[in-house]
């Protein structure tokens, strides 16, 4: 920088102070406006645990609840579907739940605490579609012919096994998360919440 | 071009005349006439492709005209009213069933969404054709590359209101692009949300984008890309500087003011534009499941995703771009890079300019490998914009991964081929 100012140095610094000063206060101001698009907070307290009685789901059905605005889906595996599982390690991405998609209690081969009870979000993790129902074995819903049974996902095409497990090379990376889940009673899950103590 | 110093206008002693030259020597009416109208010279030789930048200003004052009336009866509210319907749902059901000719504004709005998509695409074609981008003009491109950007913003926030189906969850889909970017991405996407689905707070934000900042920004970025379009001055079909060649005036020899030769020209494209839109508009309004797409007359439902969702038809080929890429590179996971990808072909655009390196603008006297290019790239981009409106196969995989490769090899190779091309020198006047 020269000191050859044709204007008063002294003034020049005085006006690039200001100007700095000001900025920062034009900055600072940024902030309450970027903050009111965060989650208010009425949106942080909506994600209350839902309970649910699954005494009338059968095994092959399931249900969908909603928690914290996300589809839930509790499966009841029948014995068919629980046998696909293990014929499906090697085509599965993660097939021994390495990545915390689901909380210790249900890091297992069937990826629940009851083996036929599978609780997960049904949110793709690729782009958070809702993946839709492909049990039947075979090409009978649009499926390959190889096809064990499990999920598909319209948007982009993921699939998942019974236990909610991407396959590999699919836009998906990650299985479905399983969320936070306990039984109140045998037949009553309370999904948002560990056993407390557990 | 556009010349401001311009003398104050001088009454004749009529009332008229008294008042314009009160306002005139309070404000720059006649000198903003003459500069921009009356004495903006442009070439003589503007063909059918020069109707769509007129066009363009049309349909934004259609669409801002429009989207006023529909703002008086819509309500941006995802609760469910006493029917168990989310309002804003049943407010635009309200505006189509109820309200006296609601049915024709809101018709009138989507079709004009589309519409401006088309007009757009086309000028921009003129643009890539004449090299319209090229020196001294890369400003005014580069203003309209935003004017693009913000517009797909502005489509984008607009197709949510509706919250019908496809609106709810393109919006699920296209938010959680951005939480595929590595450590940022989680926290930015739940701020864009403004919670942890899509919900109320969303469509309320949205809603305040599409009606207010969006709009705002788009009118000052098309207000800078004419003047800076007047500053410097038309190009044509032929791709030569008419400012070269002038009278002992100054004023282009091939050039005539733009009112009343173009106004005149432009009016016979508004009235042919406008029997096509309201053939549209009144016959076809859901454009065959692209402009409305069939998923969105039904409410927005959280748990459930439709058996097949597509953007709109103006997003498919970025969105094929989007899918093409199935690699993780670097440890991160494929879908980041779709998104890098997606990005990058819009904003490669802006580009353009400084890839070019051909000694003429114009296709006309343009070589061989050139027009081999361009022709690949309108087919590649057809193609693609096709493929995003099907469901994922293995097949459409592989055609939109060539064709987004070609797309990407017309942008990055013509340096290359545009230097190393045959052409004919351009005239030193335009050819009519």
């Amino acid at each position: 920088m020269s000191n050859e100012c044709k204007v008063d140095c002294g003034r020049r610094r005085l006006v690039v102070a200001t100007a700095a000063v000001g900025g920062v206060g034009a900055v600072a101001a940024l902030v309450p406006f970027v903050s009111s698009m965060l989650p208010s907070e009425r949106a942080k307290a909506a994600g209350a645990p839902v309970e649910v009685d699954i005494s009338k789901l059968e095994p092959g059905q399931m249900m969908t609840v909603e928690w914290r605005g996300k589809p839930v889906w509790i499966l009841h595996r029948n014995q068919d579907m629980l046998e696909t599982l293990p014929k499906l390690d090697g085509e599965m991405a993660d097939p021994n739940s390495d990545k915390k998609m689901q909380p210790e209690y249900a890091k297992n081969p069937t990826r629940s605490i009851k083996p036929e009870i599978l609780v997960t979000v049904g949110i793709c993790t690729h782009l958070g579609c809702s993946p839709s129902s492909k049990f039947k074995k075979g090409a009978d819903e649009g499926m390959s012919a190889d096809w064990l049974g499990g999920f598909l996902c319209p948007c982009h095409g993921s699939t998942f096994d019974f236990a909610g497990r991407v396959y590999k090379a699919k836009p998906a990376p990650d299985n479905l998360e399983v969320p936070p889940h306990y039984y109140i009673a045998d037949t009553r899950i309370l999904i948002g919440e560990d056993k407390k103590g557990a | 071009m556009a010349n401001t110093n311009f003398e104050k206008y001088k009454s004749d002693g009529s009332l008229g005349g008294n008042v314009l030259e009160w306002v005139d020597a309070r404000f720059p009416l006649t000198a903003m006439w003459r500069g921009h109208l009356s004495e903006y010279y442009a070439p003589k030789n503007f063909n059918f492709w020069y109707f769509f930048g007129s066009l363009a200003l049309l349909v934004l004052v259609i669409q801002i005209v429009t989207g006023i009336f529909l703002v008086m009866h819509y309500k941006p509210d995802a609760s469910l009213n006493a029917n168990g319907v989310p309002v804003a749902f049943a407010s635009v059901e309200y505006i189509m069933r109820d309200v006296p000719w609601g049915w024709m504004i809101r018709y009138m709005h989507s079709t004009g969404a589309s519409a401006f998509f088309i007009v757009v695409y086309l000028h921009m074609f003129r643009g890539m054709m004449y090299g319209s981008y090229r020196k001294p003009r890369e400003l005014t491109w580069l203003f309209g590359v935003g004017i693009f950007l913000c517009l797909m913003g502005e489509a984008f926030f607009g197709y949510l209101l509706p919250w019908g189906q496809m609106s709810f969850w393109g919006a699920q889909v296209i938010v959680n692009l951005f939480s595929a970017i590595p450590l940022i991405g989680d926290p930015l996407s739940i701020w864009l949300r403004g919670d942890f689905v899509i919900g109320d707070a969303t469509l309320n934000r949205f809603f305040s984008f599409h009606v207010i900042a969006f709009p705002l920004v788009l009118i000052g970025l098309i207000a800078a890309h004419i003047l800076a379009l007047h500053e410097t001055g038309s190009n044509n079909p032929d791709g030569v500087e008419i400012k070269a060649k002038k009278d002992e005036k100054g004023i282009p020899l091939d050039g005539i003011p733009f009112h009343p030769y173009y106004t005149v020209k432009d009016i016979v494209g508004v009235v042919v534009f406008l029997m096509v839109f309201s053939a549209i508009m009144f016959f076809a309004p859901e454009g065959g499941g692209y402009f409305l797409e069939r998923p969105n007359f039904f409410p927005a439902d959280p748990l459930k995703t439709p058996d097949h969702i597509a953007p709109v038809w103006y997003f498919t080929p970025f969105y094929s771009i989007l899918r093409a890429v199935v690699w993780p590179i670097f440890g991160i996971d494929a879908k980041f890079w779709g998104v890098v990808a997606m990005g990058a072909s819009v904003v490669i655009f802006a580009f353009l300019p400084w890839l070019d390196r051909s000694p003429v603008k114009s296709i006309r006297y343009r070589g061989p490998i050139y027009k081999t290019f361009l022709t690949l790239f309108v087919i590649s981009f057809f193609i693609l914009g096709y493929l995003g409106t099907q469901s994922p196969s293995y097949w459409g995989e592989k055609i939109s991964q060539l064709c987004s490769l070609i797309y990407f090899g017309f942008f990055l190779l013509m340096p290359w081929y545009s230097k190393v091309d045959k052409y004919r020198p351009a005239p030193e006047r335009v050819t009519g």
